[in-house]
């Protein structure tokens, strides 16, 4: 008995058991909704219930990772994933008309996702190191970090992770103490290059924007799946129509229902009441971890946890603000709920890094 | 330094952060407020407007299965085809209770029990979503009978489908295969490959042989049609249709008269026969015996025919031919001859003196030659003539097991040939690094001994020996053994060959094939173990016999057929081309259980070349052969 004691306490010793509660009852959640949007394919389920169960051990093992150590491999993650980025650029495969997947033999990779951690860690080590001086030419710096792979990623194109981790490196200057005039400014020079950019959209790109604007201009292009995932979410009503009995989901009207559009099918089926219970889970899980960030003690620690935290929040609301139809398509699954391997390990990795964060003996600088 | 440090780490530090990211907290919290009006907008305030939407989502998308190709033989007799014909499918997530309405259901058209037991067998493997066949080919009667009753039964609809059919059956089942239901594994493989949008409408893939192998020639590019339909999901009108591209059709090499000959020439024996042509590798017959209907097959076969051709002790879905391993007993010694000379460990001149047994120097152990007291003097060309073991014996111990390895490998024996269907397995050419690595034993001298006549570790398929026996046949020439011929464009009859691939070439000296070959002669001719199959013959083939052991004989006991379970007895083999001079038919024929290669495998062989040479059927005389009685 006092065995098993002392393995269990040993396994989770770097566990947030607060942390933890929240992100397996989401993937509950997940694994319901995922059987009822695949028409009962356990093969599916089985499938993702396999992913959690290996982004857990991921984010176990991060967890138990001291953050002195995951410090140090912010420089190296990052050079290795700007290596990759442009080994994508040049050698890449194309799969359905966007240069993403780096083919490296034994499998084939996608470098963006490693950069949604790789990024918010180099932009944290960064500023920690230069904590002393912070002056404007270091956040220069910063944003020239930042804009590298970003400006990369855009070429592939990939719209939805170049904005991403935008953001998530946005947040870490922001927190790092970014000048509000600075912001303003950015938010009017963002402004003010909105027709460049347009002009150097892809077709796709300003079609998904024009479509947000006016759905039914385009009813069986680009506006079909906003049209489709709103009739969803609308006709689900308060209680919803019951488990498995979407008709939207369940005689195919919905697009990407497993993945990208999965909240659709789980607001068709459990209504208002499901979202209002679904968004106060997320919300839960959020101000756990900005308990972990305020927490924390170093500049380093404290950055990178307050910038996982936001990213997971935008991975939400975009989310849901393109299903719900406020917000233009971008492919932005949702977070520990939509079917897929690749986006969970990212996800748990950026909690192992709060756990590792929360749970660690905590060091203050002297 | 020192000092600026703790300057920064302070206070007001960190009292900006905590206010930076008390200003994320409120931003969060604005942005879901955000969500959440939205949700209650369209979930409270307009759910009246979006229920009426769903419940009239008037816009649907049907695929456009594409027909899928057709497979013929070489001549143009068609071994797979469609035909149209209307199903009576039932969704059952659309009714209350499935047992009582399909009772009522068989009130008025007639459902057999095993209609009954197949449709339950699918709905167990299939979503309650789908639309499944309970009978097919309804007649005009039927279909009236139905539509007058329509309204009793909501769920159940007739179907136009256009369906599978194999009219060969069980005479090319091993080669074409068949198609069935998309299972679960099919929808996962086909979710990697990211091929799953053409195949949304199809409700078959093919699972084993041609269907299986040339699934994406077969299957076609499905289309897509918009429909606009009323409320009950019945389409109305079209408002835009993408056609489907359908399948290719495929032409075989095989002989579609030759595989019947070779099938009558069996009769009711079990065992396996193919035959290349060795001038390009085309597989002109492919058969293993028995057969199976793969008709069965493609609506999902239900559980008696399900078991009885599974638990069947003559195993009909074993492919032999593809499958199957044997050892190849003395049709192994052509090749052990070659190696002799090109290795130069005999002369064709040398001989040596057969007391009907063979000793490794020092040791007590016999082993025997299948002729008691043994052939009298013995050269390399009698040695095949008479297929004498003594003469293998001492000369595997010459060459060494991992010579004989190396060079008989080269002619495809213990490896996989790469015929275009899946499923071949490779059997085995034993040599010391096998043996090191899958027993951690060395290999001894004695195992070479027996491996000299074919058996001991030795494993091969009868495709293997088509394989090898084409290369002597044509004189090194190693082609691909394959059976579809050419692809035809089905929308436009276009067809586009697929020329023979020459995999290598061996560099034999022509005058120690010249030795070997006429040797092969002679065993069809009288003093040959194979003359009694080529009497009367007007031309000439080349072969050689084998037996090929199921069980161990003890040290000192005898073969003898009548005591031995007919399961356990020795089966025949036979490799041979014709005619002899310019070879247009390699084969290898394998009939088990039924002895020597001469008496029963040879004379199938004739039987083959006499069709395909001469055109000339085979005669009832097979009824007359050993074995069960034929019904043929």
């Amino acid at each position: 008995m006092i065995e098993i004691k002392k393995i269990w306490h040993y396994l989770t010793r770097y566990m947030d058991s607060f942390l933890l509660i929240g992100i397996l009852i989401l993937m509950a959640v997940g694994l319901i909704v995922l059987y009822s949007a695949t028409g009962a394919n356990m093969s599916r389920v089985s499938n993702q219930i396999i992913n959690m169960l290996v982004a857990l051990v991921i984010m176990w093992l991060v967890a138990n990772i001291p953050l002195q150590q995951i410090m140090r491999l912010a420089l190296p993650m990052y050079i290795v994933g700007l290596v990759l980025l442009i080994g994508v650029a040049l050698f890449g495969e194309i799969n359905n008309g966007a240069r993403r997947w780096l083919n490296i033999g034994v499998t084939r990779i996608q470098p963006s996702e490693l950069m949604k951690i790789a990024i918010p860690l180099m932009m944290a080590w960064y500023f920690d190191k230069h904590e002393i001086t912070l002056r404007l030419k270091d956040y220069l710096g910063a944003t020239v970090l930042l804009m590298l792979p970003v400006l990369l990623i855009l070429r592939q194109p990939d719209l939805g992770t170049a904005l991403l981790i935008t953001a998530s490196g946005f947040y870490v200057l922001f927190l790092a103490g970014l000048s509000w005039r600075i912001i303003a400014g950015l938010v009017i020079a963002a402004a003010a290059s909105l027709p460049v950019f347009w002009s150097i959209m892809h077709d796709y790109q300003r079609r998904r924007i024009m479509t947000l604007l006016d759905p039914s201009q385009d009813p069986l292009g680009a506006g079909y799946h906003t049209i489709q995932s709103t009739i969803a979410i609308g006709s689900g009503g308060i209680v919803g129509k019951g488990w498995q009995n979407g008709t939207q989901a369940q005689l195919d009207f919905l697009p990407e229902q497993s993945t990208d559009f999965i909240f659709a099918v789980f607001s068709e089926e459990f209504g208002l009441i499901g979202n209002t219970i679904l968004l106060f889970l997320y919300l839960i899980v959020i101000a756990r971890c900005m308990v972990i960030t305020v927490n924390a003690s170093t500049q380093f620690t404290r950055l990178i946890a307050g910038s996982i935290t936001l990213t997971f929040f935008t991975y939400i609301f975009v989310n849901m603000g393109m299903v719900s139809g406020i917000l233009p398509i971008v492919g932005v699954p949702l977070p520990l709920i939509s079917y897929g391997g690749t986006s969970m390990v990212t996800m748990l990795l950026g909690f192992g890094i709060l756990m590792s964060i929360q749970t660690h003996p905590k060091l203050v600088k002297t | 330094m020192k000092r600026h440090v703790e300057l920064r780490n302070h206070p007001v530090e960190l009292h900006k952060f905590r206010f930076r990211l008390a200003v994320s907290a409120c931003f969060v919290l604005v942005l879901f407020l955000i969500l959440y009006v939205r949700f209650y907008y369209l979930q409270v305030s307009q759910q009246e407007h979006y229920h009426t939407l769903a419940e009239a989502n008037r816009i649907s998308i049907s695929p456009l299965v594409p027909n899928r190709g057709l497979i013929y033989d070489r001549n143009g007799r068609a071994l797979a085809q469609n035909y149209s014909a209307y199903t009576l499918e039932v969704i059952p997530s659309k009714i209350q209770n499935l047992e009582s309405t399909l009772d009522e259901l068989a009130t008025i058209i007639e459902i057999t029990a095993t209609d009954r037991q197949r449709f339950k067998k699918l709905l167990k493997e299939s979503k309650r979503f789908n639309s499944l066949p309970i009978r097919s080919r309804l007649t005009d009667v039927e279909i009236a009978t139905f539509a007058a009753n329509r309204y009793r039964f909501p769920g159940i609809e007739i179907k136009a489908r256009v369906l599978r059919q194999y009219p060969e059956k069980e005479v090319v089942s091993h080669i074409i295969g068949y198609i069935s239901r998309i299972n679960d594994q099919d929808l996962e493989q086909l979710e990697r490959n990211e091929e799953l949008n053409n195949y949304r409408g199809s409700q078959h893939i093919g699972k084993i042989g041609i269907e299986q192998s040339y699934e994406k020639q077969l299957h076609g590019v499905t289309g897509f049609e918009e429909v606009e339909t009323d409320a009950a999901g019945r389409s109305i009108r079209v408002l835009s249709r993408t056609p489907s591209i359908p399948g290719n059709n495929l032409i075989l090499s095989i002989d579609l008269g030759l595989q019947e000959a070779a099938e009558k020439a069996f009769g009711e024996r079990r065992g396996a026969l193919v035959a290349l042509d060795p001038n390009n590798g085309e597989v002109l017959a492919f058969v293993s015996k028995p057969g199976y209907d793969n008709n069965l097959f493609i609506g999902g076969i239900d559980q008696e025919n399900w078991n009885l051709l599974n638990n069947s002790i003559d195993r009909p879905l074993n492919n032999r031919a593809l499958r199957g391993v044997y050892p190849p007993g003395s049709t192994f010694k052509p090749f052990m001859a070659l190696a002799a000379l090109e290795l130069g460990k005999r002369t064709p001149e040398y001989s040596m003196s057969d007391p009907g047994y063979f000793s490794l120097p020092g040791v007590e152990r016999r082993y025997r030659d299948w002729k008691p007291g043994g052939h009298g003097r013995v050269d390399l060309h009698k040695s095949l003539v008479v297929s004498c073991d003594t003469y293998y014996y001492s000369l595997a111990n010459d060459l060494g097991i991992d010579n004989i390895h190396n060079f008989i490998g080269q002619f495809g024996l213990g490896k996989k040939t790469g015929i275009d269907i899946e499923g071949e397995v490779s059997g085995l050419l034993p040599s010391s690094a096998w043996k090191m690595s899958q027993h951690k034993q060395k290999w001894y001298a004695g195992d070479t001994i027996s491996v000299a006549i074919g058996q001991g570790y030795n494993l091969t398929t009868p495709l293997q020996l088509a394989f090898a026996t084409m290369i002597i046949a044509n004189n090194g020439k190693a082609y691909l053994p394959r059976l579809v011929k050419q692809i035809q464009n089905s929308e436009t009859g276009d067809v586009e060959d697929i020329p023979g691939k020459l995999l290598y070439s061996l560099n034999l000296k022509p005058r120690n094939l010249e030795i070997v070959k006429s040797a092969l002669v002679d065993v069809t001719r009288p003093g040959g173990t194979a003359a009694k199959a080529a009497i009367n013959a007007s031309y000439t083939f080349a072969g050689k016999t084998g037996t090929s052991q199921v069980i161990g004989i003890k040290q000192g006991e005898r073969y003898n057929e009548k005591t031995i379970n007919e399961r356990h007895r020795d089966h025949a083999m036979f490799i041979a081309y014709a005619p002899a001079d310019n070879p247009k038919i390699a084969l290898a024929v394998l009939v088990e259980n039924t002895g020597t290669g001469g008496s029963t495998a040879a004379p199938i062989a004739r039987q083959v070349f006499d069709y395909y040479l001469l055109g000339k059927l085979p005669e009832a005389a097979v009824a007359k052969l050993p074995g069960r009685t034929c019904m043929l």
